[in-house]
């Protein structure tokens, strides 16, 4: 378990189905520590899905997860999240009437498990209150930390997810089209905090913008129909014919 | 660098200190509470019941204001509390009211954290089914166990002796009046706490964002089982002072109308607010005392008149209407 080379998240042979449909297929998966994986394929390939699957929002028909070498396939959402498996929403999934404080440290204590203590006033927990703000601070929320989240501009929601995420104290984060939305101008900022994100948390991204995925990428996941088409480096997915085949329909996303 | 600076200025501590801070607005109204004595002596029968009224309606404002839970048959609660005070005293003999009212809540929290496993289960329409069929179910559960409760003749015998053995219950209501509006003002300290607590911050977390909770580790449903129990145990502790202040127990303790009551003055105050409660049951009570003195027959009338009103133009309840028009930020 303590081997660095060993893998910090991986899938072996997930499956799913909805009815007829199958949307995951046979997949396996690897990430390394302190990665920064992409995973890419056309629309309905099954990205979302695979989050979906991996962190326990939906329920993998067969197949095994093992997070850090301790199978996590049994367990449910939240407590793979305790593990250190946390996620961000393609679609803000946030709480529009907590002010961005009030929402991180709600995350900071659910992974201290002290969420539960009624009898204690929010003030007291100081530390916490601390670590929280830090976060807010490292992602540029800091000075609107005290604001009812509704109100705050897209891109700044589009960063409290991450936010969110981050409180968890994750070993492995992944972002399901974190720029969702965000023009294309600021969304190359946006990545450049998911860049500087701590090197130890191992991180998979879904995005469509090719430019931000060859940018930001170490290796490439290729999701086609539900099944890993091909995993590579950048120059090498760039170049392969299959992908070209998979996208040359799809030049919009290109 | 403007962003920076904006930063240095924000402090969080501060921000959240000041959030639980006692206003002096809230001050003033407690000590309003007192008027009574000295105003409206002849009024504080009247009083005591809103202020069993407004300890209902607190419990439900734990579940429906802060966790969402929409209830319908919270009176099943109430009346187990009010049933229990009435039983130990009229079959065992067990006046002493302190205790009595303990036991009462005790008990009703323990049938609430039973049931917690089930409403945790179900939302939205399925929900308030279950509430509701939970509620008809210990409604007819008492009218058959008659050996035990007196069944609709309601329970006869009830005796309450003196308050720590000293304070011996007036046929004025002074004693009565001081005995629900302590258990009210304690009752809410305890929830003003937990409101303003990280529990109270999961239980926002929820009604917010339901969907959001697993995914930042939350083992949600423990949450809503715990605040169901706390909120069962308020409402039986409500329903104990009634008895203990009447000694009388009847069936309309746990009847739909009284589950269906404390909504509408929750509607009415203001959900997820705490002094909504109070103010809700304030308004629903003296106004059913004064409108049904005019007319009794009619006096449902103007409660639905006075809902919609404040459904559609306060959708924050009469109490947030006030504080927006004080222009308080809430």
């Amino acid at each position: 378990m303590a081997d660095p080379a060993s893998p910090m998240l991986q899938t072996e042979g997930i499956r799913k189905n909805f009815g007829a449909l199958e949307v995951a297929r046979d997949v396996s998966i690897s990430l390394p520590r302190g990665c920064r994986h992409a995973l890419i394929g056309p629309n309905g390939a099954g990205k979302t899905t695979l989050i979906n699957l991996i962190t326990g929002q939906l329920t993998a028909d067969a197949g095994r997860i093992l997070l850090d070498g301790e199978d996590i396939t049994g367990r449910s959402a939240a407590e793979r999240v305790t593990k250190g498996l946390a996620r961000t929403f393609q679609i803000n999934t946030l709480f529009p009437d907590l002010t961005p404080i009030e929402a991180v440290t709600l995350a900071v204590c659910e992974r201290e498990g002290t969420a539960g203590r009624f009898w204690r006033d929010l003030s007291a927990h100081g530390e916490t209150v601390d670590e929280s703000f830090d976060i807010l601070k490292r992602l540029g929320l800091a000075d609107v930390a005290t604001r009812a989240t509704r109100t705050l501009a897209y891109g700044q929601q589009r960063l409290l997810e991450i936010a969110l995420a981050l409180a968890t104290r994750p070993k492995v984060l992944l972002l399901d089209e974190p720029a969702a939305g965000v023009p294309k101008t600021e969304s190359a900022a946006l990545f450049g905090v998911i860049e500087a994100l701590p090197e130890d948390i191992s991180v998979l991204f879904i995005e469509h913008d090719m430019s931000i995925v060859f940018r930001f990428a170490a290796s490439i996941i290729v999701l086609v129909g539900g099944g890993v088409l091909v995993q590579a480096d950048p120059e090498t997915i760039r170049t392969d014919q299959r992908v070209r085949d998979v996208y040359l329909g799809q030049a919009n996303h290109g | 660098m403007a962003a920076t600076d904006a930063a240095k200025t924000i402090d969080p501590h501060a921000w959240l200190a000041a959030r639980s801070r006692w206003s002096v607005f809230e001050i003033a109204f407690w000590l309003a509470t007192l008027l009574p004595f000295f105003l409206f002596p002849t009024y504080l029968t009247l009083a005591s019941q809103v202020a069993i009224a407004a300890l209902f309606a607190l419990s439900v404002d734990l579940i429906l204001g802060y966790a969402g839970i929409v209830t319908l048959g919270h009176a099943m609660f109430f009346g187990i509390g009010a049933y229990t005070a009435g039983i130990l005293s009229a079959r065992f003999g067990w006046n002493d009211p302190v205790s009595g009212l303990l036991i009462a809540g005790a008990f009703a929290g323990a049938i609430g954290f039973i049931a917690s496993y089930l409403i945790v289960r179900v939302q939205h329409l399925a929900l308030i089914m279950v509430t509701l069929g939970l509620g008809f179910l210990t409604y007819e559960l008492a009218n058959a166990m008659g050996w035990l409760t007196g069944g609709a003749d309601g329970l006869r015998g009830v005796r309450t002796g003196e308050i720590f053995g000293f304070f011996r219950f007036d046929l004025w209501g002074y004693v009565g009046y001081s005995y629900a509006l302590t258990v009210l003002f304690l009752a809410f300290l305890f929830s003003r706490r937990l409101v303003n607590s990280s529990f109270g911050l999961a239980l926002r977390g929820v009604r917010e964002n339901v969907r959001r909770m697993p995914a930042i580790g939350s083992e949600y449903r423990w949450h809503l089982r715990v605040i169901y129990t706390i909120s069962a145990a308020m409402a039986g502790l409500a329903g104990a002072v009634l008895t203990q202040t009447t000694n009388t127990v009847g069936l309309n303790t746990l009847s739909f109308e009284r589950s269906a009551d404390v909504v509408v003055m929750l509607i009415l105050g203001g959900t997820g607010r705490l002094y909504g409660a109070i103010v809700g049951a304030i308004i629903f009570m003296v106004a059913r005392d004064q409108l049904a003195g005019i007319n009794p027959q009619y006096w449902y009338f103007w409660i639905g008149l006075l809902l919609m009103v404040v459904v559609l133009f306060m959708p924050n309840g009469i109490l947030g209407f006030l504080t927006r028009l004080a222009g308080r930020r809430d």
